[in-house]
């Protein structure tokens, strides 16, 4: 499956395995947090680069040794729950993750910019979505007025 | 006021151009209308009952004769020949074609203007006093702070998908709140601590709609430069935890009111002392850059009017003195008044402004006010700077334009909604019972007997009319496919808020203005003095008074009738 990673349109090279689906010999999986909470030890020493996906209403303070995960997925069951925006923000300033962070699920063209100011690098666009022009997306805006995971300055530090 | 820099005007050029992109693709098919809908939501334009509908942004309700005649022109040229005024300081255009709003955008970005998040589940335009920088109870001007807060807001990449509206007001004054703070998801009011610091007082969880609130104090006092971290960790709390199963219960007061106000705060505080970074503290310098913009215009160093002014209340010219009485206000700076213009005259829906109206106050503002004015939350014009000694003369002309209504703040400045008349929510129609409230009541001894008492209507329990904070309050409902309607009493918006409270049984159509009527009478009756104004004789003596007077004779007919 192709993805958008650092404005790029790559192969996955991760596989997303639900609960109750088998898991890879090898490889990098994505689990669920469930999933992991459950058999962290196990996963961790097993796969040495080990993603989690969070639900919407699930927190970066429910995932433990958070800085042994390559990559967190964060679900956007729908494209109008913002959740996701905030919880990226804390996974990356008060958490200080610095693995991959995906936006998965509903997932559109038009989000993506605000997603990668909030400290999304990687996109799995909703099913049937065109990647080609999504890339557009990131450079619509030459300025910024806040501070957010991309710039820890507002632009009155900017001038 | 504010000037765009080039910052500002390359996001609002790029944002438009964004804008066109989206609307293509909605056009090609490629982005559906349901994942289209908050996109153009987000850039001012709603589906109403009969066509689109344009909001146009105008922060903290300040504008321009520029502006106000760039206003008038789209009215004229796109529209019907008229703008609505609405209850966030904002116009809105009830009538523009689809194809027309690019250029519609276009017009108004040469002017410094947009329509961006004045709807959709974002961070609203930011509202204000509406005679912020004049008002002599005034403290600080909160127009710099207003500012501050529509830049951090535009466009900020985490709040634009939030569990709902998020509304953010500021004033200044602590002696009199006119921007209704303790109603926003965030009041702000700025204060003085005991060492004599400037800061703000931060409500958090007011609002009305289906679910009164009146704003709770999440910080006694938080210091400026904490600004921008403080409000951002609130509205992360709330992006994070604001429910978003029911869009009725989805608004912040929702979540305040389920965790608690300790709770919540507890929240905001935890994230706040975490997040709270060096670089998003905002230095003086900056307070500083943007208060430069509100710099108070060259007025001539004049002698007070205080007795002109009083004079001119008790002159000769009766149409003038009630004017004064009721529409002109007291300026900080001896020898200027602050002027209401109404646009509340009977026979014209609440709010409503014609183009020739528009480029009238353009030119008015011109020669009497340094070209700006000010559109209040009520529904009308402010021009903050008008020479005393020049009253009279702004005031002929303005009645020669049909804008000299001496009713501010009286019976017949009704607030409304737009009600069934244009709003698809609407359960009722507004503007007919403002009309006939305008035409009943049109008698300025009457009003000025009556005194100072707000009515406030809305066709929905949504409650854009405000109606819960309205002296009389009116809310339509839906009987059976019949329009009816309930009276409530007792609502304030200010520093005494409160919420009114329903009197009885709703009225038809056709009992709802006498039901008002017989109020009043009631009010006059039972008053103390004459200075008592009819919100604190509903506060002293309660509803039952007022119950009688309008159902009453109807119960006692059923009695009897039974």
């Amino acid at each position: 499956m192709l993805i958008i990673r650092n404005r790029a349109i790559v192969e996955d090279d991760f596989v997303h395995v639900p609960d109750g689906a088998e898991l890879p010999a090898a490889g990098k999986p994505i689990v669920t947090l469930a999933r992991y909470a459950g058999a962290r030890e196990e996963l961790l020493g097993r796969y040495p680069a080990l993603g989690v996906r969070m639900a919407s209403d699930q927190l970066p303070g429910d995932i433990p040794d958070l800085d042994r995960l390559v990559l967190i997925a964060i679900e956007f069951p729908r494209f109008t729950d913002g959740r996701g925006y905030s919880t990226a923000r804390q996974l990356r300033d008060r958490h200080r993750f610095t693995g991959e962070l995906r936006a998965v699920g509903w997932v559109l063209r038009d989000q993506l910019y605000y997603m990668e100011r909030c400290g999304f690098d990687a996109f799995e666009l909703k099913p049937g979505k065109p990647l080609e022009n999504a890339l557009e997306a990131f450079r619509e805006f030459s300025v910024t007025y806040q501070a957010a995971a991309d710039d820890k300055r507002p632009l009155y530090r900017r001038r | 006021m504010y000037q765009y820099d080039d910052n500002d005007r390359r996001i609002i050029t790029e944002r438009a151009r964004q804008f066109r992109g989206q609307i293509a693709r909605r056009l090609s098919g490629e982005i559906s209308e349901e994942e289209f809908k908050p996109l153009r939501l987000q850039n001012g334009l709603y589906m109403q009952l009969h066509a689109y509908m344009l909001r146009v942004a105008i922060p903290y309700g300040l504008l321009s004769s520029t502006q106000v005649r760039k206003l008038a022109h789209i009215a004229r040229t796109y529209d019907r020949g008229y703008a609505h005024l609405t209850t966030r300081q904002n116009v809105q255009y009830n009538w523009p074609k689809l194809a027309d709003v690019p250029t519609i955008l276009d017009e108004l970005a040469t002017v410094e203007m947009h329509a961006v998040q004045t709807s959709g589940n974002c961070v609203r335009n930011i509202t204000a006093d509406h005679f912020a920088g004049i008002a002599p109870d005034e403290l600080e001007d909160p127009r710099p702070y207003c500012e501050i807060l529509r830049q951090w807001s535009t466009f900020h990449p985490e709040f634009a998908y939030l569990p709902r509206k998020f509304k953010i007001a500021v004033t200044g004054a602590p002696g009199e709140d006119r921007a209704a703070v303790r109603f926003h998801d965030i009041g702000l009011r700025i204060v003085e601590n005991e060492r004599g610091e400037r800061g703000f007082e931060v409500l958090v969880g007011g609002g009305l709609g289906r679910t009164p609130e009146i704003g709770r104090v999440c910080r006694a006092f938080l210091p400026k430069r904490h600004f921008l971290s403080y409000i951002e960790s609130i509205l992360r709390v709330y992006n994070l935890f604001g429910r978003r199963d029911n869009k009725f219960k989805a608004r912040i007061k929702i979540l305040v009111t389920a965790l608690g106000i300790d709770e919540f705060r507890r929240r905001v505080d935890e994230d706040w002392e975490t997040t709270r970074t060096p670089e998003l503290e905002l230095p003086n310098e900056e307070i500083a850059r943007v208060a430069a913009f509100f710099e108070p215009p060259p007025y001539e160093p004049l002698q007070t009017s205080d007795r002109q002014l009083a004079g001119f209340e008790l002159g000769r010219d009766r149409d003038f003195g009630n004017w004064v009485k009721n529409n002109v206000m007291r300026h900080k700076v001896p020898g200027y008044s602050a002027v209401i213009i109404s646009v509340k005259a009977p026979g014209t829906p609440p709010g409503d402004v014609s183009d020739t109206q528009l480029d009238s106050i353009a030119d008015v503002a011109d020669r009497y006010s340094f070209g700006r004015i000010v559109v209040t939350h009520t529904q009308n014009f402010v021009l903050s700077d008008v020479k005393t000694s020049e009253l009279q003369r702004l005031h002929a002309e303005l009645v020669a334009l049909d804008l000299g209504k001496p009713n501010a703040n009286k019976l017949t400045d009704v607030i409304t909604c737009p009600g069934l008349d244009y709003c698809d929510l609407a359960n009722a129609r507004s503007i007919p019972v403002s009309l006939e409230i305008a035409e009943r009541f049109d008698r300025i001894d009457y009003l000025n007997d009556v005194g100072d008492v707000s009515i406030k209507i809305s066709g929905c329990i949504n409650a854009c009319g405000h109606h819960h904070v309205g002296n009389i309050g009116i809310l339509g409902i839906d009987k059976r496919g019949e329009e009816w309607y309930q009276l409530m009493l007792g609502g304030s918006p200010g520093n005494d808020a409160s919420i009114g409270e329903i009197l009885g049984a709703a009225l038809a159509q056709d009992e709802i203005v006498d039901a008002i009527e017989r109020v009043l009478g009631r009010y006059l009756q039972i008053r103390e003095s004459e200075d008592e104004r009819f919100i604190d004789t509903v506060r002293r003596v309660g509803l039952e008074p007022f119950k009688q007077a309008v159902y009453g004779s109807v119960a006692k007919a059923a009695a009897v009738g039974g």
